[in-house]
């Protein structure tokens, strides 16, 4: 473990975020964009890991496991109102929900 | 032991169990109907070799010398990528069977597990759960409405057991307080079989390795009058005979995990009063695995020509309002027992 | 190069290439299976980093139960060809590659040229046994008891949401 520095892990997961942030922003299927949200949640839980091994306290794993119950309740909220969306709207297409925007 | 000799210990281990898995895989089909036969009062395969015990094997010749046919509405690398993941999944969760207690071969002390895993029974849970993946991918890759409604009813379907199943594990781990199947098995030595001291675990993880392993009376997936095949449907050749191997080996797997959760794994009650040799012991023991796991096969095929199939939505509630609740209640009894006999 | 680095290195390029796959493929089944490619890397990953309860966990949870929920709804809504991918407004797509790369070199700055603090530099050879069930089993009922109840409401207030929410008519 310590052969590896802990920035090459650091910068993996920056690097995650940032792809996470750019499919946020210019992807139109609305479940893509929950993907991608996962993927900013997954990079984040690589530092906090990363952190917890290389200083030796077990908190930042303990904290990933309540990360993971959040995403997992995240994503069974968020497709159900997918498929409600869907429904009503025969589309998930984000540019296409504006119902709400006058 | 140095890395040389670990890498060259493992990898023998590896082939003897794949070479294993294999050879019973094959004698499986052909028992499979031949006691259908039997069942049903008929006579069964008979002809090739003596009483058709070589039928598999010529089955298996005929599949790889037929034509693989990809339909051309189909994803063709998910198409290809489903059955390996299928086989994938279901060779690799032997690694952390364990035969029979540790031996002393050449002078090497051998486990008799292809890997000694502090985590083994999560480790068998992951792999379970991702084999759901194969199904999906078949069904959905396929480009057929009979394969998607498949694929879609065995996610729903192995996702709803998964949990049941996951919950009787923990009554297992209370008792034996660890998750390496090796302390597990020795935490049921004498006649404390987790089966004997949780009969409601045991029933509700069979049921659940019934479903996971698409077995009747839970083999919805398939369901061939009503989907024709199922997630399987427009597979031919080699790749149809990857699931029909798959499908087989986790039979097995199902059965060797019951075996090594709830039935003692390799140990028979009290041998060590009879005063045999050790390697008497050990032999002896390593059969008494494999006869609980040949009675568990024979009681999955008995089951599979008795009962008949679920409708699906008898299937959801069985799992939902039946076998989750029941596997809760099995975990307070366990703390139960604990609290009680503080064992 | 060592076993650990040539691990290292490989499981990196897997989860930044299937990171990076995610968002450009243009069928959103093929993307979530990127995904999950993506998440079995970071298993590798915390394996690596000594820690094997997340890593299973990580299996367990985002591969085997979150991502077949993804696909469940992928399958089920079928929504591959009825409209283009990117969204057409060009500001946004300019911007958002902006943002992101603002935002990496940012944290690579902070990541490579901050002094480290000392419980970082002091704390190297800690021990191999912290991502264990045993420890993190006590620590999350003693410690975190509190939030580990929360979760578990979390979950339950989840799923009674998301039953709601997929019921056909809304009474």
């Amino acid at each position: 473990m310590t052969s590896i520095p802990m920035e090459y892990y650091l910068v993996l997961s920056g690097f995650m975020f940032s792809v996470g942030i750019v499919g946020v922003l210019i992807r139109r299927n609305a479940i893509v964009v929950f993907m991608s949200i996962e993927l900013m949640l997954n990079s984040a839980n690589l530092t906090l890991v990363t952190f917890s091994s290389y200083l030796g306290n077990v908190t930042g794993q303990v904290f990933v496991f309540f990360v993971m119950t959040v995403a997992a309740a995240e994503a069974a909220v968020g497709l159900a109102i997918i498929i409600a969306i869907f429904r009503n709207k025969l589309t998930v297409d984000i540019d296409k929900i504006n119902i709400f925007k006058w | 032991m140095n890395i040389t000799e670990i890498i060259v210990v493992s990898l023998i281990k590896i082939v003897l169990v794949i070479v294993m898995i294999l050879v019973a895989v094959i004698f499986l089909v052909y028992f499979e109907r031949r006691i259908s036969a039997w069942i049903q009062y008929r006579i069964g395969p008979n002809r090739v070799g003596w009483k058709g015990i070589l039928q598999t094997t010529a089955d298996v010749m005929k599949l790889l010398l037929k034509e693989d046919i990809v339909p051309s509405a189909s994803n063709k690398t998910l198409h290809t990528l489903a059955p390996i993941i299928a086989l994938f999944v279901a060779f690799s969760t032997y690694a952390v069977i364990p035969f029979g207690p540790d031996v002393t071969i050449f002078g090497y002390q051998v486990k008799l597990m292809v890997a000694d895993v502090n985590i083994g029974v999560l480790y068998v849970l992951a792999l379970t759960s991702l084999g759901v993946y194969g199904i999906t991918f078949a069904g959905y890759s396929s480009g057929s409405k009979y394969s998607l409604l498949g694929g879609i009813r065995s996610s729903a379907q192995m996702i709803s057991y998964e949990v049941s199943m996951g919950f009787s594990v923990a009554g297992v781990l209370l008792l034996s307080e660890s998750l390496n199947p090796q302390k597990i098995v020795l935490a049921q030595s004498g006649w404390m079989w987790n089966a004997i001291l949780q009969p409601i675990g045991f029933i509700t993880f069979v049921v659940s390795a019934f479903a996971e392993t698409n077995r009747l009376p839970f083999d919805l997936p398939e369901a061939e009058p009503e989907l024709v095949g199922g997630y399987h449907t427009e597979y031919s050749s080699m790749k149809f005979a990857g699931f029909f191997l798959a499908e087989y080996a986790n039979m097995i797997i199902a059965s060797a995990m019951i075996t090594t959760l709830y039935l003692g794994g390799w140990q028979i009650p009290y041998i060590d009063k009879l005063g045999l040799g050790v390697t008497l012991t050990t032999l002896l023991q390593v059969g008494a695995f494999f006869l609980k796991v040949i009675f568990l096969l024979f009681f999955f095929i008995w089951v599979r020509w008795s009962i008949p199939r679920f409708r699906y939505d008898q299937l959801m509630s069985l799992g939902w309002k039946v076998m989750f609740p029941l596997s809760i209640i099995n975990i307070i009894w366990v703390a139960c027992l604990i609290m009680i006999f503080n064992l | 190069m060592n076993l650990e680095l040539i691990l290292f290195i490989v499981l990196a390029l897997i989860a930044a290439v299937s990171a990076v796959m995610v968002i450009t493929q243009s069928h959103p089944v093929m993307s979530a299976i990127f995904l999950i490619l993506n998440f079995f890397a970071l298993a590798g990953l915390y394996l690596l980093l000594n820690a094997q309860f997340i890593a299973v966990v990580q299996v367990i949870v985002y591969a085997g139960a979150i991502m077949v929920l993804f696909l469940f709804v992928l399958m089920l809504l079928n929504t591959s060809s009825e409209f283009k991918v990117l969204t057409d407004k060009k500001f946004i797509k300019f911007f958002a590659l902006l943002i992101s790369a603002f935002v990496f070199v940012q944290l690579a700055y902070l990541i490579f040229f901050t002094k480290p603090s000392n419980a970082v530099k002091g704390n190297l050879n800690v021990s191999s046994q912290i991502g264990t069930i045993q420890n993190i089993g006590k620590e999350l009922y003693t410690n975190y008891i509190i939030p580990f109840e929360a979760a578990g409401f979390l979950l339950l207030a989840a799923t009674i949401g998301a039953l709601i929410l997929a019921k056909k008519k809304f009474e």
